[in-house]
């Protein structure tokens, strides 16, 4: 009777053969695991993990490629902070990108999905695939070059000068050269960009809900597909939802290319200016990697802080 | 008699017409009007016109501006058609590159080199290690998967720059490896495959191990062929990124340079080659469209896996 006793408790909770080994053992008994993620860890240590440590021990020093580093201590990020007025302009115009573009090229993303998700498949294919033609090449976007071209020969100077007769502007705008128009058009840029690796999850996301959720919900009296959309499809694919926030929210923080390669570096009064195109200037044209380590590690920080705070936020309405 | 014939033929049409009719109308009521009224279905489509056209316009531009012959790019206004479509724009890329100092077949052999052997390290590194992360317990699995995750969050480029401080202390610029390595261990794709082998069944591979299997030839012969969506899936984000890549910062040497960097020179004439550089881009979009295209399917169903959660 005993014995069947411990039996059947044994079948419920058996005995956790792995705590009786010390570290070592347990080590050498995965030796076949350890070899198979070596290859993925040792580039990963070598390209991610030393680059993030480097990046933040030269911020304490002046290094400009040719001497050994010298330790000058925190006066790089006192000089970001307090000398560096381009800098701040540069924040100024990141934090334009990430609560500007970054939201809204959410929502366009989560829009496009979910108005795509109704379509027969056929059309549902060829509409995914143009909207993420943009991310699919990397050059695809100079296109905006002859869009916003700052002659009459643009299209949009030429449609803002031929609407109704007279125009509403008289003389071609140069959109990517005065000062006044750069950011504006860099946004729609980035927002024309903007579906990527986020727009595919949230496509798949709509996909997976189970259909028998939403009859369920009409019995419950889902009425329209609004209701549909907020009680039901947005609590079902929380996970997808929040994966393309993070990617949304890194990639608007780290808008520099399409700066440098439309609006020319620098641009105007540094109006196109970002950490990232400041990272380059004073690591590629001035060699002074101290200091573009320092405001590497600055985003770096703001990046992992914004992304934590988000998926804590979404995290806990569970 | 033929008449009767006729009208019994005609009755069956009829009959045949209802029938699909009532069929049609109760598959649509089964798959399609839950939820969906006829006045939320018009603002979804013009809300669906007004973004997507958005999103199409440029493409279009770029479309009809690489047909457009040179006097058609410069007639004011400029127009969305064009009016003697021309290859002049194709064949002048041929031409151009002819004239560049290494032949463009070179740059184009380059880019497909790099491209293949970085996506296909790509997936076997990224996959290597995401099977165990998955499927096995080993101490230190949950603190890796941890740090892959951590650093998802941020964006690689900001580590550009130290980067190339550690390609250069390796020696490794001006070889193809400055660009390889880096691109086989992207955080994405070890997420990615984590994710969707997490739904391999446990017992598959005890039968396996039991039947005296390596780990090795586990990964490779039963979890791999498993987990085709998700390798598929990683392909076409590994090779837009290889395909698009410019090597600039690493390659100097003009026989190893690739055709993106090729066609950004032939681009550099300025307005002039406006047609040219469309025709270009164009032609620079045309693989990672096809493999988007053969993988579609998979994306869809892998991207299904790539929740986030704690």
């Amino acid at each position: 009777m005993k014995e069947k006793l411990i039996w059947t408790y044994r079948l419920f909770f058996p005995k956790k053969i792995k705590s009786n080994l010390s570290l070592k053992q347990r080590i050498k008994m995965n030796k076949s695991n350890y070899l198979l993620i070596a290859p993925y860890f040792t580039l990963f240590t070598l390209f991610t993990v030393i680059p993030v440590i480097a990046s933040i021990t030269l911020g304490f020093t002046y290094f400009n490629m040719l001497n050994i580093p010298k330790f000058i201590g925190l006066s790089n990020y006192v000089s970001v902070f307090l000398n560096d007025e381009v800098f701040l302009l540069a924040v100024k115009n990141t934090i334009v990108f990430a609560f500007i573009t970054g939201p809204i090229s959410y929502i366009l993303c989560f829009l496009l999905a979910w108005f795509i998700n109704d379509l027969p498949r056929f059309l549902r294919t060829v509409l995914t695939l143009v909207f993420y033609a943009p991310s699919l090449s990397g050059n695809l976007f100079m296109i905006w070059q002859f869009i916003f071209s700052d002659d009459q020969y643009g299209l949009v100077n030429s449609v803002l000068m031929t609407i109704g007769g007279m125009g509403i502007i008289q003389d071609p705008i140069k959109w990517f050269t005065d000062a006044k128009y750069i950011m504006i058009t860099l946004i729609i840029v980035q927002l024309w960009l903007s579906l990527g690796a986020g727009f595919l999850a949230l496509g798949a996301g709509f996909k997976t809900v189970d259909r028998s959720i939403y009859e369920a919900g009409v019995m419950d009296g889902v009425k329209n597909r609004f209701q549909e959309l907020i009680y039901i499809t947005v609590p079902s694919m929380k996970r997808q939802m929040l994966f393309a926030a993070v990617m949304q929210i890194s990639s608007s923080f780290a808008v520099g290319n399409i700066s440098i390669q439309l609006a020319g570096f620098p641009s105007t009064n540094y109006a196109g200016h970002t950490i990232m195109t400041h990272i380059y200037d004073y690591g590629s044209v001035r060699y002074d990697m101290g200091y573009a380590c320092a405001i590497s590690t600055i985003l770096l920080l703001v990046m992992l802080l914004t992304n934590k705070l988000i998926t804590t936020l979404l995290m806990e309405r569970d | 008699m033929e008449l009767a014939g006729k009208v019994k033929e005609k009755n069956f049409i009829l009959y045949k017409l209802k029938k699909s009719w009532l069929n049609y109308k109760t598959s649509i009521s089964r798959t399609k009007t839950l939820n969906r009224s006829i006045g939320g279905n018009i603002v979804v489509f013009l809300m669906l016109v007004i973004l997507g056209g958005f999103m199409v316009m440029p493409l279009v531009y770029a479309v009809v501006s690489a047909f457009k012959p040179l006097d058609e790019l410069f007639i004011f206004p400029p127009r969305f058609t064009v009016n003697n479509p021309t290859l002049k724009n194709f064949k002048l890329i041929g031409q151009l590159s002819g004239a560049l100092w290494v032949p463009y077949s070179r740059y184009i052999f380059n880019s497909v080199f790099v491209s293949v052997v970085g996506t296909a390290g790509n997936v076997i590194v990224s996959s290597m290690a995401a099977y165990p992360l998955a499927k096995n317990d080993f101490p230190g699995k949950k603190l890796l998967f941890k740090l892959v995750t951590v650093s998802l969050l941020f964006s690689g480029g900001v580590l550009g720059l130290v980067q190339y401080i550690v390609i250069s202390k390796l020696g490794m610029i001006n070889t193809y490896w400055a660009l390889l390595l880096p691109a086989m261990a992207t955080p994405m794709g070890l997420f990615l495959m984590k994710q969707f082998m997490e739904g391999i069944s446990t017992s598959l591979l005890e039968a396996a191990r039991i039947d005296g299997m390596h780990e090795f030839g586990i990964y490779w012969r039963i979890v791999m062929p498993n987990v085709k969506p998700a390798w598929l899936t990683l392909i076409i984000f590994a090779f837009q990124g290889m395909w698009s890549m410019t090597g600039g910062n690493f390659i100097y040497k003009e026989s190893l340079k690739m055709f993106p960097t090729a066609l950004a020179q032939i681009q550099s004439g300025g307005i002039a080659r406006a047609g040219v550089a469309s025709a270009a881009n164009l032609v620079m979009l045309i693989p990672p469209v096809v493999i988007f295209l053969l993988t579609q399917s998979s994306i869809m169903e892998t991207m299904a896996h790539a929740g986030i959660k704690e």
